[in-house]
């Protein structure tokens, strides 16, 4: 199969960005954008459309398995994980878009800075005062909380998040849910205010984070649990929300 | 000790720099909880976030004798299987501390609010290779990556307090020694090129050699192996770098192997191949006993052997169609997905084809029982160090010595700076970091992954599942081809062809077979070769040395 990739290119973050086009060929049916990256990356040869060499692209990625959130890019305008979108044959050339996610800074080529995301955990206070209680009401909503990838993809769709802003969007909900769910009520009372400030008052509850989610995780539950909590303060009410 | 430790009092704050901490996945994320939580300062590089550490990947569990399911298990035990398991190869007194601090793991670990399945208030066990009782602490098909949030939510905490320092796309790219002493790190800045060295005793944890072998292994694209490989080229101590750790059963999917993990056996798998049109269970024939579960060594070897039996066809599969739907849902959620995913095979309704792939390195940077390195000052924990696991790696044991040898390694930091012995590299300590400019620096430059590549393809004709005296000479001889071929190989690709030299050294040289590494030329398993390899580059060549096994202490 043969494809075009288009990607917005940038040596670095204060160069301008520019499209490059490569084309791609594989005997395949089938294959991931991260195997493209990476055999156009491994191939010597390597020319664009124009027959013109150019430098490796710079890209991150580290487990290709889709369970550490490294790869995260926008593909055909929708953010995604690289190793995860499976490209298959349609019969006809086509143009595969990359850029990288726009709401962090540009670092490089396909490389966006989101170390905000890890800074906002920070500030928000995000971590167990101790005493957490391991319940097996728990469990469940621990452990679906807990598969966040800190990927970002989430908030690339949120129409309420801006970097800088006062609502830290949804990758802060994994964190966030775990340990809500896991502290006994006389002690989550910091998380509860932090939580409803920066998570529950800012989101619109359009659930545009759900569809992109490349982690699956249910969203809509871990928001619906943690606001029982947090700002409804009633942690049995929390203890029934299943799947 | 590990928890419930008294802290030492900030008396010992601010006297002392920070110590570099190089990789966060599970053992740089235990040092750096233990130094923070003991008033000690540290820095945390990772060429990524800890969120993308291979560590993440973990799938089936952590192995604790915690005894929750009336089997009468005890750390011992857990001594003896691990023991067995790396053929006797691993220091006695390192696994007795490695079987006994995992009880106090686990308790750290449920403190810390990780959801390890429960029933009745009650952690669950599980089985896993190589070992006859249940021992095995999970959350489903994700262990690692659960046990890795809640470590990351603890270091956020000491992040804020400003005890831990971040640096999370940040490339180390050589440790400073000089005259057998560490005097820091080399840092690289990924995002902006930026160079700086740091002051301070180090601990490296920064994974296996997964990068020597791309896409041949079932772990992370970080590892690269290029810190190895320069730490060995300037003298560092390695051991024990012939074990390499093939796991059963994997496929291959671009640019990895992944991984069904063993727990898809524990649960009750069966591997089985096709004999005169029958499928024919060999694991189960062959060891009634622990059967499908025998200890990944063997089982690699076997499904080797099978698929080259002429009355046998060369497909191994593992049929998974018997696990309960309970067993799907719980357990190996994601495996199931994954196999849809990647390959169109539903393991509840099909079999899965599936071959050995290189899974563990169990050896590694050379380390005593407090992970020291050969130099002074640096320290080494996780996987890229060799400790803990002798021959063969259990399953579950990995994430385990990691997080023991972190807390050890920065156990015996907090101890000699208390007693004030302090090594000769703290001269520097306190006094800043350096910039240094790109050019000054060979190490910076990246190998070429045309060489990479063909570097590992010749390893793996010397350091497969079976291997003999003349498959590793011909890889010898072949990477002493390449290395001659070109004067012009930069810093990085000589480091890696002295380091390949290395490992095939090391196999060449072990003439017995003991747990992965098996020598058709040499099928028994000697006595004699009961020693540590212990390889070395000095004057310009590889050297290796067989070294004693300590005996156990009694306590
Ligand atoms: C698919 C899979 C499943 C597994 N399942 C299990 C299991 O069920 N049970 C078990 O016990 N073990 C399991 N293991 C093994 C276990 O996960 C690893 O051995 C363990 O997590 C290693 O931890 P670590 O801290 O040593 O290194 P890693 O988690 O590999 O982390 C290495 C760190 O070093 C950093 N790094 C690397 N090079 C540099 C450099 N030059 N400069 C700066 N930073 C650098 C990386 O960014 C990363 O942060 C599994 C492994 C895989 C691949
Ligand atoms: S539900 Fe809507 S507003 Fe809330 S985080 Fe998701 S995308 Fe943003
Ligand atoms: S919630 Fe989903 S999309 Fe958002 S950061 Fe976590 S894994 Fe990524
Ligand atoms: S590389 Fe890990 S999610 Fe894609």
């Amino acid at each position: 199969m043969k494809i075009i990739l288009k990607i917005l290119r940038r040596k670095d973050a204060a160069s301008e960005p520019y499209w490059i086009s490569i084309p791609y060929e594989t005997d395949e049916a089938e294959f991931s954008v991260a195997s493209a990256l990476r055999a156009i990356n491994e191939d010597t040869e390597r020319r664009d459309v124009n027959g013109e060499p150019f430098e490796p692209i710079r890209w991150e990625c580290s487990c290709l398995q889709k369970k550490c959130g490294s790869c995260a890019m926008v593909i055909d305008g929708k953010p995604g994980l690289a190793c995860d979108a499976m490209i298959s044959g349609t019969g006809k050339e086509r143009t595969v878009t990359l850029e990288p996610l726009k709401t962090f800074p540009p670092v490089a080529d396909l490389i966006a800075d989101r170390s905000s995301m890890f800074e906002e955990l920070k500030k928000l206070k995000v971590w167990s005062p101790g005493g957490l209680k391991l319940s097996e009401e728990a469990e469940e909503t621990a452990y679906d909380a807990s598969r966040c990838l800190q990927c970002g993809c989430c908030l690339e769709v949120c129409p309420n998040f801006h970097a800088g802003g006062s609502f830290a969007g949804n990758a802060a909900l994994g964190p966030f849910t775990r340990l809500l769910a896991e502290l006994p009520k006389k002690d989550n009372k910091e998380l509860s205010a932090s939580y409803s400030k920066y998570v529950f008052e800012g989101c619109g509850k359009s659930l545009a984070c759900r569809d992109v989610c490349p982690a699956g995780i249910d969203i809509d539950r871990l928001l619906v649990h943690s606001n029982a909590i947090a700002v409804w303060r009633r942690k049995s009410a929390a203890d029934k929300v299943k799947n | 000790m590990l928890t419930g430790m008294p802290g030492f009092g900030a008396e010992y704050m601010g006297d002392h720099g920070a110590v570099n901490i190089i990789g966060a996945g599970f053992a740089g994320l235990s040092a750096a909880c233990l130094l923070a939580r003991e008033g000690f300062s540290c820095r945390l590089f990772s060429v990524q976030p800890s969120e993308r550490a291979q560590s993440v990947l973990a799938e089936g569990g952590l192995n604790a004798a915690l005894d929750t399911m009336g089997e009468d298990d005890r750390p011992e035990e857990h001594y003896n299987d691990t023991l067995k398991g790396g053929v006797f190869l691993a220091d006695p007194n390192a696994v007795k501390r490695l079987s006994e601090e995992a009880v106090r793991v686990a308790a750290w670990l449920q403190e810390l609010g990780v959801p390890f399945h429960m029933k009745n208030g009650r952690v669950v066990l599980r089985n896993f290779g190589g070992q006859k009782k249940k021992r095995t602490l999970y959350s489903r098909s994700s262990t690692g990556k659960i046990m890795m949030t809640a470590l990351i939510d603890e270091v956020r905490k000491y992040e804020a307090s400003g005890l831990v320092e971040r640096f999370p796309h940040h490339e180390c790219v050589r440790v400073l020694i000089a005259g057998g002493s560490c005097f820091g790190v080399r840092i690289k800045d990924l995002y902006t090129g930026a160079v700086c060295d740091y002051p301070g005793k180090t601990i490296l944890c920064c994974g296996g050699l997964t990068g020597i072998f791309p896409g041949m292994t079932t772990g992370s694209a970080l590892n690269t192996g290029d810190l190895a490989a320069c730490l060995f080229s300037e003298g560092v101590v390695f051991s024990n770098l012939e074990m390499i750790q093939y796991h059963p059963t994997t496929l291959g999917i671009p640019g990895k192997r992944l991984l069904v993990s063993e727990a898809a056996r524990g649960e009750g798998g069966r591997l089985f191949v096709m004999r005169d049109g029958e499928p024919w269970y060999f694991m189960e024939e062959k060891y009634p006993e622990l059967g499908n579960l025998m200890p990944r060594d063997v089982v690699s070897r076997e499904m080797y052997f099978t698929a080259r039996r002429e009355d046998c066809g060369d497909t191994v599969y593992l049929d998974l169609t018997m696990l309960s739907d309970a067993a799907w849902e719980e357990k190996l959620k994601d495996l199931r997905e994954e196999l849809i995913h990647y390959f169109s095979i539903d393991p509840m309704t099909g079999p899965v084809p599936v071959q050995p792939g290189i899974h563990y390195f169990m050896g590694g940077i050379d380390v005593d029982i407090d992970h020291r390195t050969s130099i002074n000052g640096l320290y080494a924990a996780g996987e890229c160090c060799s400790q803990y696991h002798g021959a063969n790696r259990l399953g579950g044991n990995s994430m385990l010595g990691a997080l023991v040898g972190g807390h050890a390694a920065a156990l015996n930091i907090i101890n000699t700076e208390k007693a004030g012995d302090m090594p000769e590299a703290d001269h520097l300590t306190g006094s800043g970091l350096y910039p240094v400019s790109p050019e000054d620096d060979p190490a910076l430059a990246e190998a070429s992954p045309v060489l990479v590549n063909r570097l590992s393809d010749i390893l793996l004709e010397g350091l497969g599942i079976v291997r003999d005296g003349q498959s590793i000479s011909a890889a010898l001889e072949k990477v002493r081809a390449a290395a001659g071929e070109n004067p012009d190989y930069n810093l990085r690709e000589k480091n890696r062809l002295i380091l390949a030299e290395a490992m095939l050294k090391s196999a060449g040289s072990r003439r017995e077979s003991r747990g992965a590494h098996y020598r058709s030329d040499y099928p028994e398993t000697d006595e004699n070769f009961r020693r540590t390899s212990a390889a070395c580059y000095e004057d310009g060549e590889v050297r290796i040395a067989f070294r004693s096994i300590p005996e156990r202490r009694e306590s």
